[in-house]
């Protein structure tokens, strides 16, 4: 699952700002993507894509620092029967 | 001002339940439109009025049903405001307001927060306010100077606010204010110590929201106050209450744009010059056209931010920004003929097209100003350009 979810989190980010070339480990707050409106962005696109819901004690920064850490998250998020 | 009586108590099961755009529009044409143009002279909305729209289910239909809500989809939501936009802006706004803090409690909120507040605010029994423009932050949110410092069991809040939409009369406000290094919002029942309201009046549009100042001084607040997170991800509270606030106001404007063209297409059939009604004259005509197609385009436009919504798909941010930037503009631009189409008639309270004309500014201004928007849409197109 974590290579599908990285993957697809790396396509929303590309998508959004195409002319730059991001890592699964790279910072996009130290690439400077990031204000409240992409972090809004970012909370819809992974609740919607992988079905979850971020409660508020997980919206820490530490959690959306990369494609890597949001993957994390999402596994974290994701009931266990659905297989991880 | 006389409106209509209140025949049924809020909670009887055969009151006039507004569930779609057609209840809506029944509901509005009867006890909201015949009644803008006294609202807008009072001042204010009547009571009986308030209490009619908490018995219709009015206030925040897209909560669940759990809470009192009925669970309606964010599009229809759209639909219902353009319906009562068209009737009356103030009232709209009223909504729109409510609708904010309604949603920000129900997506941000913790359960203890939900059982306290939802179902009052689902059913008009609480009535609510977003409080983030200071006088002397508007669009820039950051620049805010209310302040919230931790206490030992709480929250000390100090600061103010200004241009608060039913700042007069609501019960609980969403008052969003620095906190550390960030801003965080916070619920204040309009009742707690240290809170003062000064209604704002003279006002060029939407003179019946019952616009006020705010003043905080040394308001006490427990920890259930805060609302949502806060550090990083206290700008999504606002960003995401903000989109809402701003989405009513895009269906109030197509509402706006509809009133005009529905005053302009009874006016231009009725009125005559030189013995031929002003419906046949091509420059009116041509008004009239460009009403018809800003109306439906500003609808679309409106209808696929909602759809976007429902899907809880990110691109409703931005399809919401063009949305009201779009139909804000357009309502403005068709007050303004609606008036010059009504001539003298047009400049007077015996019809209700100067007050569309001085509602429709205030929707280029709210919820983010049109220079703002246009700015945000911009940068979109910079972002998603490749370069090579």
């Amino acid at each position: 699952m974590s290579n599908t979810v990285t993957t697809q989190i790396l396509a929303f980010i590309s998508g959004r700002y195409p002319q730059v070339e991001i890592t699964e480990t790279d910072n996009i707050f130290q690439i400077g993507f990031v204000n409240s409106l992409f972090a809004m962005e970012l909370v819809m696109f992974i609740e919607k894509t992988f079905s979850v819901t971020v409660p508020n004690d997980e919206l820490r920064i530490e959690n959306f620092h990369s494609a890597q850490s949001m993957t994390e998250l999402v596994e974290r998020l994701t009931p266990a029967t659905v297989g991880v | 001002m006389t409106a209509a009586p209140i025949l049924l108590a809020p909670d009887d099961p055969f009151a006039d339940q507004v569930l779609d755009r057609a209840s809506a529009r029944a509901f509005a044409a009867e006890h909201i439109a015949p009644y803008g143009n006294d609202f807008e002279r009072a001042g204010r909305i009547p009571e009986s009025v308030l209490e009619r729209m908490s018995a219709a289910g009015l206030w925040a239909p897209f909560l669940p049903t759990e809470v009192g809500g009925a669970g309606l989809s964010m599009v229809t939501l759209g639909e219902i405001h353009e319906e009562v936009g068209r009737a009356c802006s103030s009232v709209r706004s009223l909504l729109t307001v409510h609708t904010m803090l309604s949603w920000a409690l129900q997506r941000w909120g913790t359960a203890e927060q939900r059982d306290r507040w939802s179902s009052d605010l689902a059913a008009g029994r609480v009535l609510g306010a977003f409080c983030l423009t200071e006088p002397e932050a508007g669009s820039d949110a950051a620049g805010i100077r209310t302040t919230a410092e931790p206490t030992g069991d709480g929250f000390l809040l100090n600061g103010g606010k200004k241009w608060i939409t039913n700042g007069q009369r609501a019960d609980l406000y969403l008052v969003f204010a620095r906190f550390g290094s960030s801003i965080a919002a916070f619920l204040v029942p309009r009742r707690t110590p240290g809170v003062r309201v000064t209604p704002i009046r003279d006002i060029m549009g939407t003179r019946g929201s019952m616009l006020a100042e705010l003043t905080f001084s040394d308001v006490q607040l427990g920890r259930e106050a805060l609302l949502g997170p806060s550090g990083f991800t206290a700008g999504m509270v606002l960003t995401g209450t903000l989109d809402l606030g701003r989405y009513s106001v895009a269906s109030g404007s197509v509402g706006i744009i509809q009133a005009c063209l529905d005053a302009c297409a009874d006016y231009t059939s009725r009125r005559k010059v030189g013995g031929a009604a002003l419906k046949d004259l091509q420059l009116i005509q041509a008004k009239v056209s460009d009403m018809v197609t800003d109306a439906r385009a500003a609808r679309l436009l409106v209808a696929e931010a909602g759809r976007l919504k429902d899907a809880g798909e990110s691109a409703t941010i931005m399809a919401t920004w063009i949305a009201k930037y779009f139909a804000s503009t357009a309502a403005a631009r068709h007050a303004s003929e609606a008036v010059q189409i009504h001539g003298a008639n047009g400049m007077g309270s015996d019809y209700p097209v100067a007050r569309y004309y001085r509602d429709a500014k205030v929707m280029e201004i709210i919820e983010g100003s049109n220079e703002i928007q246009r700015i945000t849409i911009a940068a979109e197109a910079y972002r998603e350009m490749r370069t090579t």
